[in-house]
């Protein structure tokens, strides 16, 4: 079969439409009807939601799909399967794997998380010390994973567990697809510095994981994990940004509708922001018509660096501006929002929250130092951990 | 205006081949002609403009008349392309009065709109690089704030006048033919050499943009324009230079990021590059984001002189109050992580650490195009 040109997806896309009115139609089963018409992510190999056809085209279909009003899978709450563990059970993963994951990831019938990151491992990725040790046809795991998204309401994680302490640390590593409602795995809230609870620790205590649900070669995982955290930094460049379109808007807003609070010191360091958050907007724009034009330059991984200081400047600013205000906070109760809401609540919270932007996604030092030695070619820091067995690594 | 409209057009950000091959020329030119010893060596001799480099640049490659129409004689292309020329220039510190010349006056002649007469001779001879004119305001005028009645005219006449004022400090003025002088009466071009204009050469800081002051004492010229038409355009003229100046504030920044990267991968001490230590690395990987983020800006505002945007001032007002402090960082960064031979005469490094911080008063310094930012976008000071 070849694939479909965009003339080709639109006739698809208005027979999904004619077979499966969305005015009348479930709203799984018209997930499920697209996924099985090969329209859910058309890029993806025919029989697994797509029909090989180039991404691109992908938006040919979006559209005709939300001219219809035809309901969405919610991009954000499933963020995690659809963007870390579809493309790498699609690179990775068996055929039978592939048939019984990616469908319910897509529709949304269940949801992903990634147990990666630990206590001892953050940066470090590659330290990470939870055991997977072979017991006839499965896996035991014991360990402890943190800032775990969704693992709340999770049935599936991708898992990256250590098989082989006796091999340097890159190399004795396993990739996995652990079942949340595994009795061994205990998830508890871990409440943040803004005082809700939007990730989770997870404890994983004698966990049995088939050896049909690993993803790789056993002692390969560090690179399937590669394809995972490639994908974690694909997410921008895709929508253009208004002016004022992040967390100076806000701060404005406030500085034009509130006279009173304005001093010098403020408007000096307002004024330098807007600034600064224009200049990163031009930014955002030119990236992505690089990668429109089919010209993708190393910009993108400087981006989250700029946003990440941007928002943490700004938001500083607008405790300060709100004066009186600003000395209180909307509220501390603990609670366990589906989404991080980055230009809502207040001002408070918005500063709270974005000490956080520099350090997940890769934390500001390791991201400059990614500029420095990919995009700028300077040497790496020695290093004395490459040829040591993990097991002999100071811990 | 309040949170103003997105222009309708999206502005283009990239560079077209064109523009890519215009660059590689112009590279290549300034790697023949002006290299960091023969920019050195030019600055300490009583000519500070090489009259070879300038023929081969404005003429031979065309680039003075970039902005100019074909029908007066010019490429008719426009502010993206001298945008690249000058990107250029400021990679090299070149001595040539491109900016002055190709953008500043002949955008302030472009706007006087005259199809004939002296405005338009005058333009067609800018345009092919035989002549050379410079604006007669002082280079730190920022848009907006050029005082067009600096100079007093004696004898205010339709077509003539004489003119008596003391002026400057006026950049390039020493490389200048004609001198276009805004009056209360209106824009005149004296001849460099008439009688009553007296140039002075002044000791710049920066060495590769010589300054002069100028005296005018019964001075005659030629009066292009009357004073409301004077006012916008010398107002336009100082908007592409603003704007432009983004473009070399772009290209001296890479400059010092290559040069400190080269220097920092190859100087060994303790035993390792010190390019490998990580407070180091991570300073020139700031630098680096600086200058991906002053390419967007300087592309932005280029495009949008280009296309006669309404979003014109603000794009060059963010440009000027973004890309002066990247060129001075990147400037100061190369000078210190040079060490001592940053120090020196010999290393180019000082030159272009000059030219930053002049480069940072030009046009109007970053405050002062805060300020236009603040009005345009309704964020009024207390």
């Amino acid at each position: 079969m070849t694939a479909p040109d965009a003339a080709g997806l639109r006739r698809r896309t208005r027979d999904l439409l004619a077979a499966h009115p969305p005015a009348t139609t479930d709203r799984t089963d018209f997930l499920r009807a697209r996924f099985d018409a090969g329209l859910a992510w058309v890029h993806y190999p025919a029989g697994l939601g797509g029909l090989d056809a180039p991404r691109s085209l992908q938006t040919v279909v979006d559209a005709e799909l939300a001219a219809a009003g035809a309901p969405d899978n919610d991009p954000r709450r499933i963020g995690i399967g659809l963007g870390m563990a579809a493309p790498t059970v699609l690179g990775f993963g068996t055929d039978e794997q592939k048939q019984r994951f990616l469908r319910p990831l897509w529709v949304g019938e269940e949801v992903w998380c990634q147990l990666f990151s630990e206590p001892g491992a953050g940066s470090d990725l590659a330290a990470l010390g939870t055991r997977a040790v072979r017991d006839g046809e499965d896996w035991v795991v014991d360990g402890q994973k943190v800032w775990t998204s969704s693992a709340h309401v999770a049935r599936w994680a991708i898992l990256i567990a250590r098989t082989d302490p006796d091999v340097p640390k890159h190399r004795g590593i396993s990739y996995f697809i652990c079942d949340m409602t595994d009795p061994g795995v205990e998830v508890r809230p871990l409440r943040q510095i803004t005082g809700e609870a939007e990730f989770n620790e997870v404890f994983l205590t004698g966990v049995r994981i088939p050896d049909s649900r690993r993803l790789g070669p056993v002692g390969e995982g560090w690179k399937v994990a590669q394809t995972t955290l490639m994908n974690e930094r694909v997410s921008i460049g895709g929508s253009r940004i208004p002016r004022e379109g992040g967390m100076i808007g806000p701060v404005s807003r406030t500085w034009r509708e509130r006279p009173g609070l304005r001093t010098h010191d403020l408007h000096q360091r307002l004024l330098t922001l807007w600034v600064e958050a224009e200049v990163a907007r031009l930014a955002g724009e030119r990236l992505r018509q690089q990668l429109v034009a089919g010209q993708p330059g190393p910009e993108g991984s400087g981006m989250k660096l700029a946003f990440a200081r941007l928002n943490q400047e700004i938001s500083g600013l607008e405790v300060e501006l709100l004066g009186d205000e600003g000395l209180l906070y909307s509220d501390w109760t603990m609670r366990r929002p589906d989404l991080v809401d980055f230009t809502g609540r207040d001002a408070g919270y918005r500063y709270l929250r974005s000490k956080g932007n520099s350090i997940e996604g890769g934390t500001s030092e390791v991201l400059l130092n990614i500029v420095a030695e990919r995009v700028l070619g300077l040497p790496a820091e020695p290093r004395n951990d490459k040829d040591v067995a993990w097991k002999d690594l100071s811990r | 205006m309040t949170a103003q409209p997105e222009a309708s057009q999206a502005p283009d950000l990239l560079y077209s081949e064109a523009e890519e091959d215009l660059r590689a020329a112009v590279r290549s030119l300034l790697a023949d002609r002006a290299d960091a010893p023969a920019v050195i060596a030019r600055t300490e001799s009583d000519t500070p403009y090489d009259p070879q480099l300038w023929k081969a640049l404005a003429t031979d490659i065309g680039a003075a008349g970039l902005l100019v129409p074909e029908k007066l004689g010019g490429q008719g292309a426009s502010h993206r392309e001298a945008a690249v020329v000058i990107e250029e220039l400021g990679r090299s510190v070149a001595a040539a009065p491109y900016l002055t010349s190709s953008v500043v006056a002949t955008e302030t002649l472009l706007a006087l709109g005259a199809q004939d007469g002296p405005a338009a001779e005058l333009l067609t001879e800018l345009a092919t690089g035989r002549r050379v004119a410079v604006l007669a305001v002082p280079f730190a005028a920022a848009p907006g704030s050029a005082a067009p009645g600096s100079v007093a005219a004696a004898e205010a006449a339709a077509v003539s006048g004489s003119l008596e004022g003391a002026l400057g400090p006026i950049a390039d003025a020493a490389a200048a033919d004609v001198l276009l002088v805004p009056t209360a009466d209106g824009l005149y071009a004296v001849a460099a050499d008439a009688a009553g204009v007296t140039l002075e050469p002044l000791v710049a800081l920066d060495l590769t943009r010589p300054l002069a002051a100028v005296t005018l004492a019964g001075a005659t010229g030629t009066l292009l324009a009357d004073a409301g038409t004077a006012r916008a355009a010398v107002e336009r003229g100082l908007l592409a230079g603003a704007g432009l100046l983004a473009s070399e504030q772009l290209g001296l920044a890479e400059w010092c990021l290559t040069e400190t990267v080269r220097h920092t991968r190859e100087r060994h001490q303790f035993n390792r590059p010190i390019g490998s230590f990580q407070s180091l690395k991570h300073r020139m990987a700031q630098l680096w984001l600086e200058i991906v983020s002053a390419r967007a800006a300087a592309r932005n505002a280029a495009d949008a002189l280009a296309t006669g945007s309404p979003d014109t001032p603000l794009a060059v007002a963010v440009a000027q109050a973004y890309c002066s402090k990247v060129a001075v960082h990147a400037a100061e960064e190369c000078v210190q992580l040079h060490g001592g031979i940053g120090m020196t005469w010999e290393h180019p490094a000082h030159l272009y650490l000059k030219r930053a911080k002049a480069d940072a008063t030009a046009y109007g310094t970053a405050g002062r195009h805060r300020e236009t930012v603040a009005a345009l976008m309704e964020l009024p000071a207390p």
